[in-house]
């Protein structure tokens, strides 16, 4: 027998792998605690100085609050105090809620279309500290719903222009407080400039880094959009006892719960088998109303806010739907934790390190960071590029050109002299496709031994592939699609066409 | 769906004599019921989310259960891919079913017991944003 002589040696290295693991997270929990007690010694600081040396918080930001004669049984800041004063004005909000709002943290994962809105808001009203999670680049044709990007940063990290944004918003937010360092019996006072803390993660979030970003804040949001992602925040925020605030958003619809808060339930709890990938509609292929995910997305700030203020009843237990069409939105309960839940039920003994070892790509058979489909059905010869169709129509080959996308896609773009033959309609409109056949080779019988060619095209050439399959199967043995559709006529033959 | 007491009342269902005379002689009901479906759900019965309907108790049972609607909604209102809908003789998972606003779970899923002039929404999670 064969022994690999490094087996204890590689036993001993996942063991201290896994103690690296477990110390870091402690580590950042102790880090996140460091920083709270830092704020409120800061914060106790400024009020005590408010109340000694009133010089050292003026700063013409805000009214100049006297603070010789100013009694002040709190611990916000004069401009705190200003910038936020409707907010103190809410009899049910106050100082306290305000209070508590600015020494939580919060964490939204994904700046896209649900993200945008809730990082605006979040960066507005005064959470102490915003991080953003976001792999992906700022596109144009996001814009429309990604109302937190700017047309300066397309191409550029999300993350980036959304804390751009975010600190945009916040950066006005001078509260000159003061630090205390003891010192051999002196007091030294000195000052540092406290703005909203913005954390920027410019990467996916995945099981090896979800624990250490995720630990370090009170409040999670989920502003993703696919399943894996979905189970993989709400299982982390389920080991690190996380409230996780829940949105999605499709098409005209939008949902929105809170997860893991108060003995709720969890993502889990509620889904325990993934769907069918074929149910896991994407905003890239049936389309969003921008503010569909935008009202949503605004709804997530609010849950956050009243998690982290303490201030009202959060949408645990229950579930939002929403009908932009009908204008309806609908509160409905859903079950409780759920005893048998493989992640918080009461006999889940599901750990960190089961975490860290979890597929969720495999899981739910769908990827984390999806990509367009590149499907690959078809034998070479069946197949041509969009260079070689485009020197068949210079060279007037006589053919026919049908376009299996479905008919409001035809409307938005496509190729001359293509008919349109949606691939759901596809065997029942073979004979429209026979007489388009036949009269290619009437008219230019002249110059043609065989019979015209057919051709099909769809957005991304996956659906034309199925198209010839079916094609060649009813007899069409001519029919070849062609490779990456328009988005490869766009890109390698007409640059200006229309892509989207 | 039933309160529990009126749940108990129809356990003892076979034996005539004890059911109220009015209903004795009833083979079967009809029920006046609002269905709805949403989260793309809608697209699988041609695109209509809010769909009134009467539905028959089967043969000689004297309620209608979600297990019994289920396969009537199979069977009259879906139109395509069956298996978007219904895996087994439940719906597939990332469906949420709510009789009168309120997941079937709490209810007892599918011997949930429906009443006339109920409401039943069925609704596919999403995932996008
Ligand atoms: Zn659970």
């Amino acid at each position: 027998m064969v022994t690999n002589g490094g087996g204890s040696g590689d036993a001993d290295v996942s063991r201290i792998l896994s103690e690296i693991e477990t110390l870091k997270v402690a580590k950042s929990d102790i880090e996140r605690r460091i920083s709270l007690l830092e704020s409120q010694l800061c914060d106790t600081a400024t009020t005590a100085n408010i109340e000694g040396k009133s010089d050292a918080v003026s700063n013409g930001y805000c009214p100049l609050i006297s603070a010789v004669h100013s009694n002040i049984n709190h611990d916000l800041t004069p401009d705190s105090v200003y910038r936020y004063s409707r907010h103190l004005l809410l009899p049910s909000f106050g100082v306290q809620g305000q209070s508590n709002l600015l020494k939580s943290s919060i964490l939204v994962v994904g700046a896209g279309g649900l993200g945008s809105p809730a990082l605006l808001y979040l960066a507005a009203c005064g959470v102490g500290r915003l991080g953003i999670v976001d792999h992906d680049v700022v596109e144009l044709n996001n814009m429309h719903r990604q109302v937190v990007h700017t047309e300066a940063y397309i191409g550029q990290p999300k993350v980036k222009s959304a804390a751009a944004t975010c600190r945009s918003y916040s950066d006005g937010i001078f509260c000159f407080v003061v630090s205390v360092l003891r010192s051999s019996d002196k007091e030294v006072f000195s000052r540092i400039n406290s703005t909203i803390q913005i954390v920027e993660y410019q990467e996916a979030l995945r099981t090896s880094n979800a624990l250490e970003i995720l630990s370090q804040y009170d409040i999670v949001v989920d502003a993703t959009d696919n399943a894996p992602s979905r189970y993989m925040i709400s299982d982390c925020c389920v080991v690190l006892g996380k409230p996780l605030v829940s949105g999605a958003a499709l098409g005209l619809e939008g949902q929105l719960t809170v997860y893991n808060y108060n003995g709720g339930p969890c993502y889990r709890c509620l889904f325990p088998t993934p769907p069918p990938t074929t149910a896991c509609q994407r905003c890239s292929d049936s389309g969003v109303l921008g503010v569909v995910p935008g009202i949503i997305g605004c709804l997530q700030a609010l849950e956050a806010i009243k998690i982290a203020s303490a201030v009202g009843e959060p949408l645990s237990g229950r579930m939002l739907l929403f009908d932009a069409l009908s204008a309806r939105i609908r509160i409905v309960k859903i079950r409780g934790r759920s005893s048998q839940c493989e992640v918080c039920g009461e006999d889940s003994a599901f750990t960190q390190q089961q975490f860290r070892n979890f597929d969720y790509e495999k899981f739910t058979r769908a990827p984390l960071s999806p990509l367009p489909l590149k499907l690959n059905l078809l034998p070479a010869d069946s197949r041509i590029s969009s260079k070689e169709y485009k020197e068949k129509i210079d060279n007037g080959e006589s053919h026919v050109l049908v376009d299996v996308r479905p008919a409001h896609h035809f409307k938005i773009v496509s190729l001359p002299n293509s008919i349109n033959v949606p691939l759901a309609n596809l065997e029942a409109r073979l004979p429209e496709i026979s007489k388009a056949l036949k009269e290619e080779e009437e008219c230019k019988a002249d110059n043609s031994d065989s019979g015209a060619s057919l051709y099909v095209i769809c957005r991304r050439g996956n659906d034309s592939q199925r198209a010839v399959q079916c094609l060649q199967k009813m007899g069409f043995n001519s029919a070849r699609d062609i490779i990456g559709g328009l988005e490869s006529w766009a890109h390698d033959v007409e640059p200006n066409f229309p892509t989207y | 769906m039933k309160s529990e007491s009126r749940d108990r009342e129809i356990e003892v269902e076979g034996c005539d004599a004890v059911l109220p005379s009015p209903f004795s002689k009833i083979r079967s009901l009809n029920m006046q019921l609002t269905l709805e479906f949403g989260g793309g759900l809608e697209l699988l019965c041609e695109s209509v989310k809010v769909h009134k309907v009467n539905v028959d108790t089967p043969n000689e049972a004297e309620k209608l259960t979600m297990k019994d609607l289920l396969s009537w909604v199979s069977t009259n209102l879906i139109k395509e891919r069956p298996e978007m809908f219904m895996k087994g003789d439940s719906v597939r998972p990332g469906v949420l079913v709510l009789v009168n606003d309120c997941d079937w779970e709490l209810s007892g899923q599918l011997d949930t017991t429906l009443e006339e002039k109920d409401v039943v929404v069925f609704i596919s999670t999403l995932h996008g944003g």
